[in-house]
């Protein structure tokens, strides 16, 4: 689109507000990676809702036994996997609501929430440690 | 592939039945619907024409009105032609959905079959539910007996789904004063109906997986305006695809649709104005007069909106004195057709003397000698050369005399 979508006038814009997820079609869209697709302007890829978020999932790596579990869950498609590895979070489209925090299985947890104003390397290194089962 | 149904030159059907046979020939894809009357019988016709396999498409049964628009919204954005039929309370219940349909630019039909909105309860004839859909920004087209609300009914899904036009078309119909009043109807065949009514054209399918499309999305001050605004703008210019499709119509059948409607207006100097099955009523009226030798003429819309504007005005430019009947109580103000022909008067640079008549809420009864009432007081007007009576009127009321202004 040559113009910004904010400058489009009443002519321009589709009837209706039908808003097209590409700016082009992409057959077999679910072999195509999210960041290899040609997401239009509308899209909501391209539309931070991360300042919704009191509270962030921080993911650590030393625990995760990349289960998916948290990909699977997650409501916004903010978990970012390749290849069966979890990678992380995407903080632009999650809004902290901490499903993934809920439904990951390791102990300690692979993903847990933080205050939002909190540095992530400061968040590992509060991170706790295995909690043993109790008897 | 739908049987053919044998039709007759002539058949005898009632406003129902008729609406009915023009969304088989239309060969709708999904009606989604619930039943209230005077309506049940389009969908209930509809239904048995599907069950005996005269239609291939889907019946929906929903849970209310505004499940049934729902559906058809849906069905529509998904890419399929869609349809149904409601009255009243269930068009009451529609609204909502009906303002998303049309903010969608989904060519939806409904045929609506008008009847007065409760409280007290009513199940008869008047404008109420007409008037609570003016401004969902639907294409309104109204009909005065079983023949024009067939005819319009298989115009309604042309002109809505025209690619210059893509905006649902509302088909209006009177409560049992036409939608169960038999008369002779003549149909077309089954091939010329669905010739004439075409290939419905998907627009921005959702089933298109490759090309995935959201429909019904929040657009807030940056965008909302511009959106409405495009949509006016189209329904205003809907008139050119209206008025080609009522030419297509007329060297089809030889039946003549226009904007307005007129009735001996050519050397008329008083007219009445209405909607519905009263105009025919008036135009009985209008011949008794003339055989006093009162110029009497009769003038409708056969299209509410896109309101026609300049032809409303052409056709009072020569008029003394005219009576805007309203069928739906006026709620605190003039009747809504009042106001509208007046502003479009105003603008014309011309000054009959218009007078308001609210008349047959909820079924009641208006007779031929109301409307010869109502022409002797627009003649008493034209020839005094100023207003005699109130501006606004309660005509066919019991009780004291209720006017206003």
């Amino acid at each position: 689109m040559a113009k910004d979508i904010k400058d489009l006038g009443w002519n321009e814009l589709i009837p209706g507000a039908a808003l097209f997820s590409f700016t082009e079609p992409v057959e077999d869209v679910a072999e195509v990676p999210m960041d290899e697709r040609p997401y239009a302007p509308t899209n909501s890829h391209e539309y931070s809702v991360g300042d919704w978020r009191v509270e962030k999932p921080v993911f650590n790596r030393d625990y995760c036994i990349d289960c998916q579990f948290c990909w699977v869950f997650c409501p916004d498609m903010s978990i970012l996997s390749r290849d069966k590895k979890m990678i992380g979070v995407i903080y632009d489209h999650c809004k902290g609501c901490g499903i993934c925090v809920e439904v990951c299985p390791t102990n300690p947890k692979s993903l847990l929430m933080f205050p939002e104003h909190m540095d992530n390397d400061e968040a590992l290194s509060k991170w706790p440690s295995k909690e043993e089962k109790k008897k | 592939m739908a049987k053919k149904y044998e039709l007759n030159e002539v058949e005898v059907w009632d406003g129902n039945m008729a609406a009915a046979q023009a969304l088989r020939q239309a060969q709708v894809d999904v009606v989604a619907a619930y039943p209230i009357t005077p309506s049940t019988p389009i969908v209930q016709n509809y239904s048995q024409f599907l069950a005996d396999g005269y239609v291939d498409g889907d019946f929906i049964m929903v849970e209310s009105e505004h499940s049934a628009m729902s559906g058809c919204v849906a069905a529509s954005a998904a890419g399929a032609r869609a349809a149904t039929a409601t009255s009243s309370q269930g068009f009451a219940l529609m609204v909502e959905v009906l303002y998303q349909a049309s903010g969608m630019r989904l060519p939806i039909v409904l045929t609506v079959v008008n009847r007065a909105l409760a409280a007290p309860l009513n199940v008869n004839g008047d404008h109420s539910d007409m008037y609570l859909g003016r401004d969902a920004g639907w294409i309104n087209l109204c009909s005065y007996n079983p023949q024009e609300a067939y005819d319009l009914t298989l115009m309604a899904f042309k002109i809505g789904e025209d690619l210059d036009v893509r905006l649902p078309v509302m088909v209006h119909q009177d409560g049992f004063l036409c939608s169960h009043t038999a008369q002779n109807v003549r149909p077309l065949q089954d091939e010329v109906a669905t010739e004439f009514v075409g290939e419905y054209k998907p627009v921005n399918s959702m089933l298109d997986v490759s090309n995935p499309v959201t429909h019904g999305v929040q657009t807030e001050e940056d965008w909302h305006f511009e959106h409405k605004a495009r949509q006016h703008n189209d329904l205003m210019n809907s008139k050119k695809v209206i008025k080609r499709v009522f030419e297509e119509f007329k060297d089809l059948t030889g039946r003549e649709y226009d904007f307005v409607y007129k009735y001996k207006m050519d050397d008329a100097d008083i007219a009445i104005f209405a909607l519905g099955t009263t105009v025919e009523s008036a135009q009985v009226a209008a011949d008794k007069m003339r055989e006093e030798g009162i110029k009497a003429g009769v003038v409708s819309l056969r299209v509410l909106r896109p309101f026609p504007f300049e032809e409303v005005q052409d056709a009072f430019s020569n008029i003394k004195a005219v009576a805007v009947m309203d069928r739906s109580a006026p709620g605190g103000t003039f009747g809504a057709l009042f106001n509208e022909i007046s502003a479009a008067m105003l603008a014309a640079g011309k000054s009959p003397i218009i007078l308001n008549y609210i008349y047959g809420l909820g079924g009641r009864d208006t007779t031929i000698e109301h409307l010869v009432d109502i022409y002797r007081q627009l003649d008493e007007c034209a020839k005094a050369g100023e207003r005699k009576y109130p501006l606004q009127q309660f005509i066919g009321l019991r009780g004291p005399k209720l006017s206003f202004y």
